[in-house]
């Protein structure tokens, strides 16, 4: 009866994602009594005998609530219990081969064999993470020979792939920078805002996307940022931007910069792709290089999730420049304060094998090729997509903006419910936001898909 | 939390003010604070000239437990001996990884079907099963039941801290009741978490023993509902656990109470050498149809330190909820880091699931547990033999990797600068670090500081 009362409370009033608020919570539990006893005496083996005390039904936790599925992860989770023989999971941005498998790097599996054979030891990092992969991750964002390493202006901090180290970065903003505001483009990838939702920092976004054009609003973009307050943290995506796969050109970066400082904003990059995006290291790493270049004090995420197939491993940094070797020697301080308490030292395993990668020259150029390959693939997809739709689309829409996105993955325009019929007619697993990965197609289904976007663009309103 | 707005300028560093005077310069093109250094190293071209938004940001002290490890380093002494942090050195004084350890990662390395894909944001599934069977036993009916939900976390730090978020968010009563003293972590984690912190009585530095009518007094005039951390055995830092029956004297109370257990398990196996003897604590809690949360770690019991793996279990009264807060539980993971590490949790699963390896793993996990103990013997026979003054038969009876040797922090200040020896001031000192060749070092050390300093 007691559950009943609660599960009626909970269905009248809560939303679907809430729980009961503690008030509610509180409000029942005065109604019940705390425990009613219920003595009985049982007898084991060890033990001998034992009074075991059985409390009420009710249980502490009744108020939670269902949480929805997330709207990324749950796409493959929907996908694997579809029984269809067509079904194709263009949902989580994982990286696949033409046969749609997924794809371990040879260097990382070489890397793998050279640790087991070295017989590297599991003591617990130091809070900041391994320092070898700290030097590694660094080099490779600004270049080894960039002002800003010789200076030691830079804090890095090893952090749990992109999302732990944007975290971490929040968590230094919400403590050092209150009332501070962080931009977001609108739109970008779904869990930025529940990082700074849980982080309890402040966002608002700025326009980016024109889906009249399907490209960039740079007019918006500008208008925006110039409107945030002064020194707010902008976050930009280094390059590849998700969902979009909408790229600022270079000149539009310089823009970007020069309103940042203006404002005194403080510009917070999200790298997820470097070499992921073009197939080179430096050209993904531009738009960084060019703020730091200026002098900027800038935030920097980076995750070798997909250049690197380290998905599992969570393996990635926040970076601050600073304008100051001391600033970066405080701020990094003040990084490892915040980890502590989080995870206390990240995970060493992927750590050793990008600085074992990175470190190894052979390895190194190896990595190179096989980041050239992979984004040469997706390049190619890009290709055969969009010949497959230009070919089969009698309405004369131009569907070019499929070759000038960049990275994994491809905005396609479709709406929620055009997005819903891909998945229910033609199995065909994507975000409700219309975006798709194109690094989960193959050369083999792109007319398969291209049959689906033009059913869906012209049939679904 | 506040954060430490010490300025570095004569401006104060509230947002405001910080526009306010990024305004001026914006107006007038030049910064307060040009220096010569500035102007040196700021580019001709560079609209920014040398002020920081971090000026503010003060420089942290380091962890006062790690950072025993980061003094360690820098002692160029070749006598010197680390007593800071828990992990487990060999008679030699090396970092152990057992041998069943390594042959599950040759596995791992060997099978050339695995993949490095995101595990679901609960972990990898075999992993977490496997990690409740091994807490809360095999034919635990709260297993039956599926009213229980565990997801892989970062070791134990991170089950402690999802846990915590978790409860913040959906938990009525948000003050956590922490032993005095415990891990020095711990306030942190929790305080981070959203919850408040009070703390019970739990240690009697007369008896260097449990002040048990401290603890129940302090449990039992705890508000009803309130969470209550216990350590599930081996408590840090002072290896004094309570006995079977205060064990059941504090679940009775904490029931009467409806207080929340929050067990942190990290020395299960380690401590006694046994398993099942270790988890006593948790399954006596669990047995009685109430609800608990336990945080464990492999950290210690398999050596998989840099690894991070542990789990977060909370079990509840019904399927239903078990299966609502699993749910919830994702929505506090996901924007923390997404999805856990696989390598740990892999290395655990192949171990767990295979009974010859299992086996394996509970001998390696006796011989660590046995050389600690013998350790603690041999301590104490030092002192006794140098007759140094003073009852030290806590060593011995304290339990697990730490000792609570009493010592205060000038004591142990004088043992690492005369002698080189490197614990956390509060006199805990990891038996896991020594070893036959270097006790009689220590209980040295130990003599002088106890005669030559008050």
């Amino acid at each position: 009866m007691a559950s009943a009362l609660l599960s009626s409370l909970a269905a009248a009033s809560a939303p679907p994602s809430a729980s009961l608020s503690p008030r509610e919570i509180n409000k029942m539990k005065l109604n019940l009594p705390c425990t009613s006893f219920k003595n009985s005496s049982i007898k084991t083996k060890s033990f001998g005998r034992i009074r075991m005390v059985a409390t009420t039904n009710v249980s502490r936790f009744d108020g939670v609530t269902m949480a929805p599925p997330d709207p990324i992860l749950g796409v493959s989770e929907a996908f694997r219990a579809d029984t269809n023989a067509m079904k194709l999971n263009l949902g989580v941005g994982a990286y696949r081969t033409e046969e749609l498998q997924p794809y371990v790097l040879d260097v990382v599996k070489k890397a793998e064999n050279l640790m087991l054979e070295r017989g590297d030891n599991k003591e617990y990092l130091p809070i900041e993470g391994l320092a070898a992969f700290n030097k590694a991750t660094a080099e490779l964002l600004f270049g080894a020979d960039n002002p800003v390493i010789k200076q030691q202006r830079v804090a890095t901090v090893q952090g749990l792939s992109g999302t732990g180290s944007l975290r971490l970065a929040a968590a230094l903003i919400e403590r050092y920078f209150p009332g501070a505001k962080v931009v977001i483009s609108s739109p970008t990838w779904g869990n930025h805002k529940n990082i700074f939702n849980d982080a309890r920092v402040p966002w608002s976004e700025y326009r980016y996307y024109d889906p009249k054009t399907v490209g960039l609003d740079f007019e918006g973009m500008i208008s925006d940022i110039k409107a945030a307050p002064d020194g707010s943290f902008v976050l930009l995506h280094g390059c590849a931007h998700n969902p979009t796969g909408i790229d600022p050109t270079p000149e539009q970066w310089e823009k970007i910069a020069d309103v940042i400082q203006e404002k005194n904003h403080i510009p917070f990059f999200d790298v997820a792709y470097q070499g992921f995006a073009s197939g080179s290291l430096d050209a993904d790493a531009a738009s960084v290089r060019l703020f730091v270049a200026r002098d900027m004090e800038v935030l920097i995420a980076q995750s070798y999730s997909k250049n690197l197939g380290l998905y599992a491993e969570r393996i990635g940094a926040i970076n601050v420049v600073c304008s100051s070797a001391d600033a970066a020697t405080r701020v990094k301080s003040q990084l490892k304060r915040l980890a502590r308490p989080m995870y206390s030292n990240p995970p060493v395993h992927g750590a050793r094998i990008v600085a074992n990668v990175v470190g190894d020259p052979t390895l190194f150029n190896e990595w190179k090729a096989e980041m050239e390959m992979m984004a040469g693939r997706i390049k190619n997809v890009r290709q055969k997509l969009f010949d497959s739709l230009s070919a089969k689309d009698k309405s004369g829409k131009d569907w070019s903006f499929i070759l000038k996105q960049i990275g994994m993955f491809s905005f396609t325009g479709l709406n929620k419910a055009q997005s819903e019929h891909m998945t229910n007619k033609w199995h065909v697993y994507m975000t409700k936001d219309g975006r798709i990965s194109l690094a989960g197609l193959s050369l083999a289904k792109c007319e398969y898909l291209a049959d689906a976007i033009i059913d869906s663009f012209h049939n679904v309103s | 939390m506040h954060p430490q707005l010490t300025s570095a300028s004569s401006s104060t560093s509230s947002p405001s003010d910080r526009r306010l005077s990024a305004l001026v310069r914006h107006l007038t093109g030049s910064s307060p604070e040009i220096d010569s250094q500035s102007i040196l190293s700021a580019s001709p071209t560079s609209g920014f000239h040398g002020d920081s938004v971090f000026s503010h940001i003060v420089r942290a002290p380091e962890d006062p437990i790690l950072g025993v490890t980061v003094a360690y380093n820098k002692d160029p002494s070749p006598v010197k001996l680390n007593l800071g942090v828990g992990a487990y050195r060999t008679e030699e004084g090396k970092p152990l990884v057992l041998n069943v350890v390594r042959k599950a990662e040759q596995m791992l390395v060997n099978d050339r079907s695995r993949v490095k894909e995101y595990l679901p944001i609960v972990g990898l599934a075999e992993f977490n099963k496997l990690s409740a069977k091994l807490i809360l036993g095999a034919e635990s009916p709260a297993i039956r039941e599926n009213r229980v939900t565990t997801v892989q976390c970062l070791s134990g730090t991170g089950s402690l801290r999802v846990g915590a978020e978790f409860l913040a968010k959906h938990y009525h009563q948000r003050t956590i009741y922490i032993p005095h003293p415990t891990w020095g972590n711990h306030p942190k984690v929790f305080t981070l978490a959203g919850l408040s912190v009070k703390t019970y009585r739990y240690y009697n530095p007369v008896t260097r023993g449990l002040n048990f009518q401290g603890l129940l007094e302090d449990l039992g005039s705890a508000p009803s509902g309130a969470i209550v951390l216990l350590h599930a055995c081996a408590h840090n830092p002072t290896g004094v656990d309570p006995t079977f029956q205060q064990w059941e004297q504090i679940r009775q109370l904490m029931r009467s109470k409806c207080l929340l257990p929050f067990f942190d398990s990290a020395y299960q196996g380690f401590a006694s050498g046994s398993l099942d003897a270790d988890a006593q604590s948790v399954r006596m809690f669990v047995a009685d149809g109430g609800e608990c949360l336990v945080a464990q770690s492999y950290a210690k019991n398999m050596g998989l330190y840099g690894e991070r793996v542990g789990a977060l279990s909370i079990v509840c009264r019904a399927a239903d909820v078990a299966s609502k807060v699993e749910s919830q539980l994702k929505l506090v993971i996901r924007p923390m880091y997404s999805n856990p590490p696989i390598h740990g949790a892999s290395i655990v699963a192949i171990i767990l699931k295979d009974r010859n390896m299992y086996n394996e793993w509970t001998i390696e996990l006796k011989e660590m547990a046995d050389r600690i103990i013998s350790m603690r013997q041999q301590l104490f026979d030092a002192l006794r033999a140098r007759g140094t003054p003073g009852d030290w038969s806590h060593i011995i009876k304290q339990i697990g990797m730490f000792t609570f040797t009493g010592l205060n922090k000038e004591q142990v200040a004088f043992m690492t600068k005369e002698y080189h020896i490197y614990m956390t001031s509060d006199g805990r000192i990891s038996m896991a670090g020594l070893s036959l060749k270097t006790v009689p070092q220590l209980a040295d050390a130990i003599h002088a500081a106890v005669t030559r300093v008050v």
